[in-house]
């Protein structure tokens, strides 16, 4: 009853016209933001910090968080339509949203990335109202043991985008965690596989090397063939242009697996919404009853990854609102923006402004509601880019990349990689390696090894810190297990063969 | 059955992968494996280098040895190989020039490549393309969002 009161506090505050209008403002900022590759939220927040000084600070604060949670909505359109993620948490939904899209069923693949956004957004909201205090307490348990075993779940997962050889997705894995290497060395200073380049001594830009394997890859795969005319044929009909209600069925227990896995990841600063997608993708594939068709434009595997995305942001949340722990760029800029207008985000954050949190969290509920009723009707419109012909696709696609990943650091360097992450992008095409998988590694490799090293630090070189903790124990046993997989169904396939060639 | 190479393209890529492993590894090894406290800079690319020449090998030797099963990708086909790197040879060009002429003026050259010389089609409707997009990345990103693109002798 104490947290419906509350909620209804919130209420009062988030639908007063003023707060209505810039919650709408913030969301739609955000889904443009997250469409546009290179743009990230960020960057985009803390432009608009100045700005809000001068505002009412619950105002201030709903704006901002729509511009946050926004982004993940309007990351899936672009990755959907072009291959080309627009936010890195968007990677997971390229796998099967443009096979979809390729398929004819480009709509249906937005639409349920729009409500699956919307049921995890809320599921998300719901947990940031009711459990983020006891929430916040567990995720401090989490060390650099605790996060070196989740990183090492998250790379298990490279089972699932493994397709027919699991070989060569562990070389992709391994060539992206040689990728997170590059760059200087945060414990020693030391510069490694930089080349002599100065513009590695930061690492490998992430947007650029996803840009390229993925769009530009993509784009070069498409010259081989003169076939012409659209990439894709689309249906003609609105209603052929929406997902279904089987399709609605279908993604059930996605929706579900995505907004709880999203959230309770989300929660653990700076774990990323980009594993949180992954894990939900791996986790979607492994319980399906036809796991050999994910990577082909499977529903279930746009709706996962983009219900993780979503749940994410209100996971992402509670550290931030509870504990002042900021989970990532986006966060730490909006911490910036509670202490510069005189609030101490922590543990008493709520029984002292319950009008800031409250009102932010039922604005949560508003911004998802309107994400919702903008990007449904916003289907079909995006939808069309699918009927450019070819000839004037590619060439798009080309640029909006080039101008997307020059505007991260204003840096032709970045450009350039791009364009040689492309022609690794088409070789990996071309020889059946999976992207994904490298990906992955690049994600993942760098908080791995700063965890691993931290870790063994505090252990004094002893590994048995993996396995004394609870928490790391059972990540490293249920990623041990899922590594185990591939090995158990080949044994099954053997005796399945040598009790064929008996009878 | 004829015995032989049964994924020619499978096995350069595996050989190239291994040499690249083992470069990886020479150069991680050649970093401090351990510090004062705990694994240094060349822990983690050793190791990976290592991993990398390990199922490179793997990889090598199934190419070249192992019966075809019905799940196994076919050869990939290099037809067409030639249109995808002239595009992407068209595009590095683009990008270095940039620096000296502009984003606009060498991205309406890259269109009218893609569109005349890979896709075979007219100079004329290429240009009015290359034109329309590049207008519209300008108003877009330029004008409405602040971002600056490279500006040739001509301001833009």
């Amino acid at each position: 009853m104490d947290a419906l009161g509350n909620l209804l506090l919130g209420f009062s505050v988030a639908l007063a016209p003023v707060n209505l209008f810039w919650c709408f403002v913030g969301v739609v900022l955000g889904t443009i933001v997250g469409v546009l590759p290179g743009l990230g939220p960020a960057a985009t927040i803390a432009m608009l910090l100045p700005l809000t000084l001068k505002m009412d600070h619950t105002t201030a604060i709903i704006t901002l968080a729509g511009i946050f949670y926004g982004a993940r909505y309007g990351g899936s359109t672009t990755s959907i339509l072009l291959n080309m993620p627009g936010e890195s948490s968007s990677v997971a939904t390229c796998l099967d949203g443009y096979q979809m899209a390729r398929q004819g069923r480009a709509g249906a693949a937005l639409g349920i990335s729009a409500i699956a956004s919307f049921i995890a957004g809320t599921v998300g909201v719901l947990g940031l109202m009711l459990i983020a205090p006891p929430l916040a307490r567990f995720a401090l348990r989490f060390a650099p043991p605790e996060y070196f075993a989740l990183m090492v779940l998250g790379l298990a997962m490279v089972v699932f985008l493994a397709g027919d050889s699991m070989v060569k997705a562990l070389l992709a894995l391994l060539v992206g965690l040689w990728l997170a290497t590059i760059g200087t060395d945060l414990f020693s200073a030391e510069s490694r596989f930089t080349f002599g380049q100065a513009k590695l001594l930061g690492g490998v830009d992430f947007i650029a090397a996803t840009v390229g394997i993925f769009a530009i890859g993509e784009v070069l795969v498409n010259l081989q063939s003169r076939a012409g005319g659209e990439i894709v044929k689309l249906p003609r009909g609105i209603r052929n242009l929406l997902p279904t209600l089987q399709d609605l069925k279908d993604c059930r227990f996605a929706f579900v697996n995505g907004s709880l896995i999203g959230f309770f990841v989300g929660a653990l600063p700076g774990a990323g919404a980009t594993v949180a997608s992954f894990l939900s993708y791996g986790l979607e594939k492994a319980v399906s009853r036809h796991p050999e068709k994910f990577g082909t434009g499977v529903i279930e595997g746009v709706a996962a990854p983009e219900g993780a995305n979503n749940a994410d942001a209100g996971g992402a949340l509670v550290p931030l609102l509870t504990l002042g722990i900021p989970g990532g760029n986006t966060t730490a800029i909006l911490l910036g923006g509670l202490i510069l207008w005189g609030y101490k985000p922590g543990p008493l954050l709520i029984q002292e402004h319950p009008q800031l949190f409250w009102g932010l969290v039922a604005s949560m509920y508003v911004g998802n509601v309107l994400l919702l009723v903008l990007n449904l009707p916003l289907v079909t419109l995006f939808a069309q880019i699918l009927r450019l012909p070819s000839h004037v696709l590619h060439p798009f696609i080309v640029g909006i990349s080039v101008v997307g990943v020059y505007s991260v650091n204003n840096s032709l360097f970045d450009v350039w990689l791009m364009a040689l992450f492309g022609l690794l992008g088409y070789l990996m095409r071309k020889l059946d390696f999976p992207a994904a998988a490298l990906i992955l590694g690049l994600v993942l490799g760098d908080v791995m090894e700063r965890a691993l090293r931290q870790s063994l630090m505090m252990s004094q070189g002893d590994l048995a810190i993996f396995v004394n903790r609870p928490i790391s124990a059972t990540l490293l046993a249920i990623a041990a297990v899922l590594l185990c997989l591939p090995a158990l169904r080949w044994v099954r396939a053997w005796r399945s063969e040598a009790v064929a060639g008996e009878g | 059955m004829r015995p032989g190479i049964r994924d020619r393209s499978g096995l350069v890529a595996a050989l190239c992968l291994a040499l690249f492993g083992a470069y990886v590894t020479y150069v991680g090894s050649n970093l401090a494996y351990v510090s004062d406290v705990g694994p240094g800079p060349g822990f983690f690319p050793f190791w990976i280098g290592a991993g990398l020449l390990f199922f490179a090998c793997y990889q090598a030797i199934q190419s070249m040895s192992a019966p075809r099963r019905q799940n196994q990708s076919a050869q990939p086909s290099w037809r067409g190989s030639g249109r995808a790197l002239a595009g992407w040879l068209a595009m590095a060009l683009s990008i270095f020039l940039f620096g000296w002429i502009g984003f606009a003026a060498s991205f309406v050259l890259l269109t009218i490549f893609f569109i005349v010389v890979i896709e075979g089609r007219p100079i004329l409707p290429a240009l009015g393309i290359g034109v329309a997009l590049t207008v519209i990345f300008h108003v877009l990103f330029v004008i409405t969002l602040g971002v600056s693109l490279p500006a040739g002798p001509w301001g833009f």
